[in-house]
């Protein structure tokens, strides 16, 4: 097949560990340098721990498997210094559209406000966005990489984890406080522990090609049910960087998975989706079944299971990578803390009761979806395609339709974490959601809100002007900064921002768009998690309240 | 009164934060109610369904619209 893209080959190298007489210990262990464990590796690293990554293999994805990037994915990206190449390579988009029997039903638009710095979607190839996360990688001398280092045996006990590695020179032992398990959908790990993913497998094949092409079709998600070329299924196209483009075809059960793979058996189903006259060249193509499952408990004593190796789902929400680097941004900040002893290990539990709960929602969105796409019965075929007959002229059955929900960021409203709000408030800022970006300025530069914020909880106080600010106010800003939880202030104001503070953030409002989404007005406050996610908000600022709900996001209460 | 063909569906007590959400919920619960039935069956709690959805509408004016816009295009 044509190559667009070489992978790179990232060099075994032997480390002393490997001839040392007993097993060396190390804080923290990633096994699996795919998108998740990457992701965790700079989470620690990028703040000064020491993490050592252990991969079986020696380059990024080989074909490009994950393609769609959400805006949250970007938003963690970004705070962990790698979104940029990665949005300079990508494919920005937003609108979607379902065609039902080749004609337009309906379309979405994921991003209908400005004042984000990031787009609803990238589309990028998944071994490009894992290069970019090695370069970052490589460039925090706190992580150390080891390929061809692949994992063979786990045991724990109450203070330790202990695991034999396999390599190209032998096998040698290490040993680790915390193991960071993303080593995917198989997980080698979750097997040697004797533990398992259990949900449902879907009895439907795809096919699933990325062509090589110079089109002029916009950069949309298209979503063809029951086309004309292809009668009784639905396809899915959809453009990457370089011109690649990402086909999709539904099979049907009964059809032989190496029979389809053969390029040509995919070739006549390329130009019959394609026009007989269109000039491609086929990249990678493999035929999938798709399941929906989940661990039971992520968190198994010293070993914390995350991303594929925790819980899988179907890809037409392109809720995997997505959710597994969510996953890690949970998760790091609270195994900061615990390894800092500044807070119990209990608030490990609740990165498997907040991260197990939005696995669940990610694994209904996607099941609904592919039980939209796949119906399984004479009835639920009647009922899909007459929401899709409908939805040629009624909006609630356009709204019904569904091609895939893409992902989202669970709002954790039960979480133990969050202080129930006792004031009232308009709009979704609510305990347990994900913040929302702003544009904002800063003495006189444009930033973006969510770029204001470091790797720590921070106090978001909004305020008319500093000079509004009371004498008992800045005594509380004043003592919050000496938690031993580090606690930031940081000021939004919606006038001029003309006086400082010393060491203290001043931000101000840009046409009232952090006012609005956050329903600020004067003195109210939240408390925000390193994570970006709201667990406390008031109407004024009053140190006690702060303190007790930062203990309480830390499970110090 | 006219037929409402906006995206009317929503839980009473509970607030959701995406839009496909309760639509969704109702699109699972129908698909969940013809669980394990026969087609024959199916087509008798559809015909059920109907008619219990058609008295809680009541509105005939409303009904006989319904009624329109299902039959159009056959
Ligand atoms: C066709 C398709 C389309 C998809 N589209 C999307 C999409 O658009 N958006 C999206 O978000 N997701 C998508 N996904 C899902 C996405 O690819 C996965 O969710 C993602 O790769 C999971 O990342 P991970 O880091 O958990 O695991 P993986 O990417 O599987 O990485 C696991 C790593 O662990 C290593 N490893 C395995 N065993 C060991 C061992 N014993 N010792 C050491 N290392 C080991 C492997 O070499 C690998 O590098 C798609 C998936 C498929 C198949």
């Amino acid at each position: 097949m044509f190559s667009t893209y070489k992978n790179p080959v990232y060099e075994y190298i032997k480390s002393p560990d490997q001839s040392a007489d007993k097993a060396v210990h190390h804080p923290v262990i990633v096994v699996g340098a795919g998108p998740v464990g990457m992701g965790a590796a700079m989470d620690l690293g990028q703040y000064g721990n020491d993490v050592l990554v252990l991969d079986d293999n020696n380059t990024v994805s080989v074909g490009s498997r994950a393609i769609c990037f959400s805006k949250r994915a970007l938003e963690i990206f970004d705070r962990l210094g790698c979104a940029e190449p990665m949005i300079d390579k990508g494919v920005t988009w937003n609108v979607g559209k379902i065609f039902f029997r080749d004609e337009l039903v309906t379309q979405f638009d994921l991003l209908p406000e400005a004042g984000h710095k990031m787009p609803a979607f990238i589309n990028l190839q998944q071994y490009y966005l894992e290069e970019y996360m090695v370069d970052r990688l490589n460039q925090l001398e706190t992580i150390e990489t080891r390929w061809k280092n692949k994992v063979i045996t786990v045991e724990q006990d109450d203070d330790i984890v202990s695991l034999t590695i396999d390599t190209p020179d032998g096998k040698y032992d290490l040993s680790c406080d915390w193991l960071i398990v993303a080593d995917g959908a198989n997980s080698d790990v979750r097997a040697m522990m004797g533990l398992e993913s259990t949900g449902k497998v879907f009895k439907d094949r795809f096919l699933i090609a990325d062509i090589v092409m110079k089109a002029g079709f916009p950069p949309e998600r298209w979503f063809n049910f029951d086309p004309s070329y292809h009668r009784g299924q639905s396809t899915l196209l959809h453009r990457q960087s370089d011109d690649v483009w990402r086909l999709d075809f539904q099979l049907g059960w009964d059809k032989d998975p190496e029979e389809e793979k053969k390029p040509e058996n995919i070739i006549p189903r390329v130009k019959a989706m394609m026009g007989d006259d269109v000039d491609f060249e086929l990249e990678w193509a493999s035929v999938y079944t798709f399941q929906c499952r989940r661990m039971q408990r992520f968190r198994q004593g010293r070993v914390l299971f995350t991303g594929d190796a925790a819980h899988q789902v179907s890809p037409f929400g392109a809720r995997g990578a997505n959710s597994g680097l969510q996953d890690t941004d949970n998760l790091i900040w609270k195994l900061k803390l615990v390894m800092q002893q500044k807070a119990p290990q209990q608030l490990l539990d609740t990165y498997c009761d907040e991260r197990e709960f939005a696995a669940d929602e990610n694994i209904m969105n996607s099941t609904r979806s592919t039980d939209f796409i796949t119906p399984k019965s004479a009835v639920s075929k009647y009922f899909r395609d007459a929401t899709l007959e409908l939805s040629k002229r009624f909006d609630f059955a356009r709204k019904l339709t569904n091609s895939g929900r893409l992902s989202d960021t669970a709002v954790l409203l039960d979480s133990t974490l969050n202080t129930p709000d006792e004031d009232s408030f308009e709009g979704d800022m609510v305990p347990g959601t994900v913040m929302s970006d702003a544009p904002v300025v800063n003495q006189n530069a444009k930033q973006w809100l969510l770029n204001s914020l470091g790797n720590h909880f921070t106090c978001l106080i909004f305020v008319n002007s500093v000079d509004d600010l009371s004498l008992s106010e800045l005594e509380a800003i004043d003592t919050l900064q000496r938690e031993e939880i580090q606690l930031v202030p940081l000021i939004v104001v919606t006038e001029q921002a003309l006086t400082t503070i010393d060491d203290i953030q001043i931000l101000a409002e840009t046409d009232g768009v952090s006012k609005q989404r956050f329903d600020a007005l004067p003195g109210t406050t939240y408390l925000i998690r390193p994570d970006q996610h709201v667990c406390a908000r008031w109407r004024s600022l009053d140190a006690d309240k702060v303190r007790q709900s930062l203990l309480r996001a830390t499970a110090n209460l | 009164m006219d037929l409402n063909t906006d995206s009317n569906f929503h839980h009473p007590h509970k607030k959701v934060f995406r839009a496909y959400r309760a639509g969704d919920d109702f699109y699972e619960a129908l698909i969940e109610m013809h669980q394990g039935l026969s087609d024959e069956d199916s087509q008798r709690v559809n015909a059920r369904l109907i008619l219990l959805l058609a008295n809680q509408i009541g509105d005939l004016s409303v009904l006989q619209q319904t009624m329109d816009a299902a039959r159009k295009d056959l």
